[in-house]
């Protein structure tokens, strides 16, 4: 049945804004962004929010939903108290463009900055090779809709804007999925420590909790990056079976 | 873009849900379990009964023998308590030991995790304002010896065995086989253990986390450990917080025994 309810939506521009009240009714089934575009027909036409697939694929509705990051086409009405305001605002880590919607290329230029996928030469039939249980590690993170909620919630940029000497938890599985590939020869190891940042992320896991793909990028992603940057940087074992025996790529 | 934004205020949230849960039972029971186990440690005393060690006192270094609830002489690994031991210190076994399990435990993945949010604030919660730092510098500077784990690691996989050792110990009281219910106590503390600790992230490197490719050769049969050490792994923190609980239990059970606050259950009679 059909029930009345109360939003708060952020409306404003790069410059100011604030949280606008809202009513519209809600039916059995609705999503937050259903919500947002039946409010956008009946009382708000010139509201941005942007969106595309309503299906969590696309990744384009990130939004923070009560001030959880969340795919706003992925979080049900019923999820929240019938009494309970739903209140909407855009992500705060990037700038505001307009209303929900924010700029997010700065995530365009990391991507960017990561040296792509470098295979082996093929096999003399002209084929590549690799088993499944290799790859099984790699395809996890192939999962990743961008739609840059870990990036916003990592308090590294979030809350200490650390935004140019961390690339945040999207690109660092992207740097493991990279690296853990059976067929790629580049070195990223270096750039991870130095330049990407490996050794900023302190493992509180945020960026695990809030993706909707439910990536393991904590778990699986940076803590065994951080440990490849062990073996090559901080392991005096290691350090000294290098001296001795000469440079040995633990990975390989 | 870090012009355009504002600057985080700490606790700054537009959550309205129970986010403060976790952190703040992470804050009680390792605050709990850190004071309880320093405090057991001062004492020197009951830390023996039956056939039962407590695991806080294993392996047993020395022995000062006469104390309530000590462990007999042929227990110790070097003998009687040294006499150069200085005066100020407690006459306690436990010190020279909790400190290797202790570092372990700080430098664990998921610890580090779950105190970096619930002591330092570092951010409280998920989309909850930090604590405001002029340079954050996350694992790269004070903390980088947490770059050491696996060190650790090695240090507790030896616990492993001597917890073990003295779960084996506890059937036999006075040279007659039996068992109760510390010997169950003692036996489910290596088991809980074994399961946090051969989930550690290093382990899982080292066993093959470290490898682009499980099938290549010399790879051996590297993915059916990795598999188990990675099953191990998933479940970490539920593991991490069953082990602790469990060894500090263990210390506790064996201290009301030896004070006779509690009776064991045995097939000795006693
Ligand atoms: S685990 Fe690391 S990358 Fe993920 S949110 Fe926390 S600090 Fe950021
Ligand atoms: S890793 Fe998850 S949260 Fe991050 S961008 Fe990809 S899908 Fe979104
Ligand atoms: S609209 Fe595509 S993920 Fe929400
Ligand atoms: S990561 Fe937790 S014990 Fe190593």
């Amino acid at each position: 049945m059909a029930k009345l309810r109360n939003f708060k939506i952020w409306r404003g521009d790069s410059d100011s804004g604030d949280l606008v009240n809202y009513q519209t009714e809600i039916d059995e089934g609705m999503v937050v962004l259903d919500a947002i575009h039946r409010i956008q027909v009946e009382s708000a036409q010139d509201m941005a929010v942007r969106w595309n697939c309503k299906a969590g694929k696309c990744g384009s509705c990130s939004i923070e939903i009560n001030g959880v990051p969340k795919l706003a086409c992925m979080t049900r009405m019923n999820d929240y108290g019938e009494e309970e305001t739903i209140s909407c605002r855009p992500m705060k880590s990037f700038p505001v463009l307009k209303d929900l919607v924010t700029d997010v290329s700065w995530n365009y230029r990391q991507n960017q900055r990561i040296e792509p996928f470098k295979p082996r030469p093929r096999e003399q039939d002209g084929n590549h090779r690799m088993m499944q249980e290799d790859v099984d590690r790699v395809q996890e993170f192939r999962k990743c809709i961008e739609c840059y909620l870990c990036q916003n919630t990592c308090h590294v940029l979030r809350d200490h804007q650390k935004n140019d000497e961390f690339v945040g938890p999207r690109f660092m599985i992207r740097l493991a999925s990279l690296e853990m590939h059976p067929l790629d020869t580049a070195d990223r190891i270096p750039k991870i420590r130095e330049e990407y940042g490996s050794g900023m992320c302190n493992i509180t896991k945020c960026c695990t909790v809030v993706c909707p793909e439910h990536i393991e990028i904590t778990d699986n992603g940076i803590i065994p990056l951080k440990e490849r940057v062990v073996d090559r940087y901080y392991d005096p074992i290691l350090w000294l079976k290098r001296k001795l025996f000469g440079k040995k790529d633990q990975s390989k | 873009m870090a012009e355009i934004l504002p600057r985080t205020i700490f606790l700054e949230r537009q959550r309205s849900d129970t986010w403060w849960i976790e952190p703040v039972l992470v804050l009680l029971g390792l605050g709990a379990f850190i004071v309880y186990a320093t405090w057991a440690a001062f004492q020197g005393d009951h830390y023996y009964t039956v056939s039962y060690l407590s695991p806080f006192y294993s392996p047993l270094i020395y022995v000062k023998s006469g104390v309530a609830g000590s462990a007999p002489l042929w227990h110790s690994l070097l003998g009687e308590w040294p006499s150069w031991w200085p005066s100020y210190l407690p006459a306690s076994p436990a010190f020279l030991i909790l400190m290797f399990p202790g570092l372990f435990r700080f430098t664990c993945y998921y610890y580090r995790g779950a105190y970096y949010k619930a002591f330092a604030a570092t951010p409280p919660g998920c989309a909850v304002g930090a604590v405001p730092q002029k340079n954050y510098k996350g694992e790269t500077f004070l903390l980088i010896f947490q770059n050491l784990h696996r060190y650790a690691l090695y240090v507790a996989i030896i616990y492993l065995f001597i917890l073990t050792a003295d779960a084996v110990a506890s059937f036999i009281y006075e040279g007659t086989l039996g068992f109760g219910v510390g010997t169950l106590v003692l036996l489910l503390n290596p088991v809980f253990l074994g399961l946090y600790t051969l989930g550690c992230h290093s382990l899982r490197h080292l066993v093959g986390g470290r490898k682009d490719c499980f099938s290549c050769a010399g790879s051996g049969p590297i993915n059916g450990v990795y598999r188990k050490v990675s099953w191990m792994n998933r479940h970490h923190k539920l593991f991490a917080w069953v082990s602790l609980i469990w060894v500090g239990l263990s210390d506790a059970y064996v201290r009301l025994v030896s004070m006779g606050i509690i009776t064991d259950w045995n097939t000795w009679g006693i």
